[in-house]
């Protein structure tokens, strides 16, 4: 049995990454919590699974990356059942995380099909290596790599539309976050 | 899983690929650097609020029912 001491302090330690990788999977800061909540509770629950010695924090995030996709599986089914309300709010991220100032990028996240995006946000964001997200996510260095080329190549796609909209109407806005 | 990142100790983080040429296409160097920009910054925004209460709360009552 390992000593509590040794988990409670790194666990509290990955908390301020595990909100910002859960909100990046999800859109949502009050959804993001939960997640967090629960892969703190599984993590605590299976704690005789951690192997001493080893990365904590990529322990923590695979077990937040499986509880979530277990949950958007659970979701897309009571969205077809509930006629596209949950789809409709995914539409407007910035309403629901605060954060006005990343709202289009958080949306445009949000069209990424899931394996692209945890992919990007775990080695474009979480500072992960690619081997360390392949661990993660359970699949091949290959598969990241390609899922991360293809998010990066559909993000730009979906922003630089947005942008290039924008300085139509706003060239100012365009300016100011080139800078 | 574990075994496997530990068998390769000496494999870098793979910095050069992060800079590595975009996929072929339209998209500019420029633009993929913009974006990885204001993807960890949306990131670090959120790591900056820290730790709330909530989950200090959650811990510390873990480990004391615990003890």
């Amino acid at each position: 049995m390992p000593a509590h001491d040794d988990m409670r302090e790194p666990m509290l330690a990955a908390v301020p990454n595990l909100r910002a990788f859960a909100v990046s999977l999800c859109g949502d800061m009050d959804r993001a919590n939960d997640l967090v909540q629960e892969t703190l509770l599984r993590a605590w629950a299976h704690q005789d699974s951690f192997e001493p010695g080893t990365n904590m924090s990529a322990w923590l995030f695979t077990i937040l990356r499986n509880h979530f996709r277990t949950e958007y599986r659970k979701r897309r089914r009571e969205v077809e059942d509930a006629d596209g309300g949950y789809a409709e709010r995914l539409t407007s991220p910035e309403a629901q995380t605060g954060h006005v100032e990343f709202g289009e990028l958080r949306e445009a996240l949000l069209h990424l099909p899931p394996d692209q995006r945890e992919a990007l946000v775990l080695v474009g964001a979480s500072g992960f290596s690619y081997e360390e997200a392949a661990q993660i996510c359970d699949c091949a260095v290959g598969t990241i790599k390609s899922r991360v080329n293809r998010a990066r190549k559909k993000l730009a796609e979906l922003l630089t539309i947005e942008l290039e909209q924008e300085a139509e109407v706003q060239p100012e806005i365009l300016i100011r976050r080139a800078v | 899983m574990k075994e496997r990142t530990r068998q390769q100790p000496d494999e870098p983080m793979p910095e050069t690929e992060r800079h590595e040429d975009p996929p072929k296409g339209r998209l500019s160097r420029d633009t993929q650097r913009k974006i990885g920009q204001q993807l960890r910054a949306m990131y670090t925004d959120v790591v900056n609020e820290g730790v709330p209460d909530r989950f200090a709360d959650l811990l510390r009552r873990l480990d004391d029912k615990d003890k």
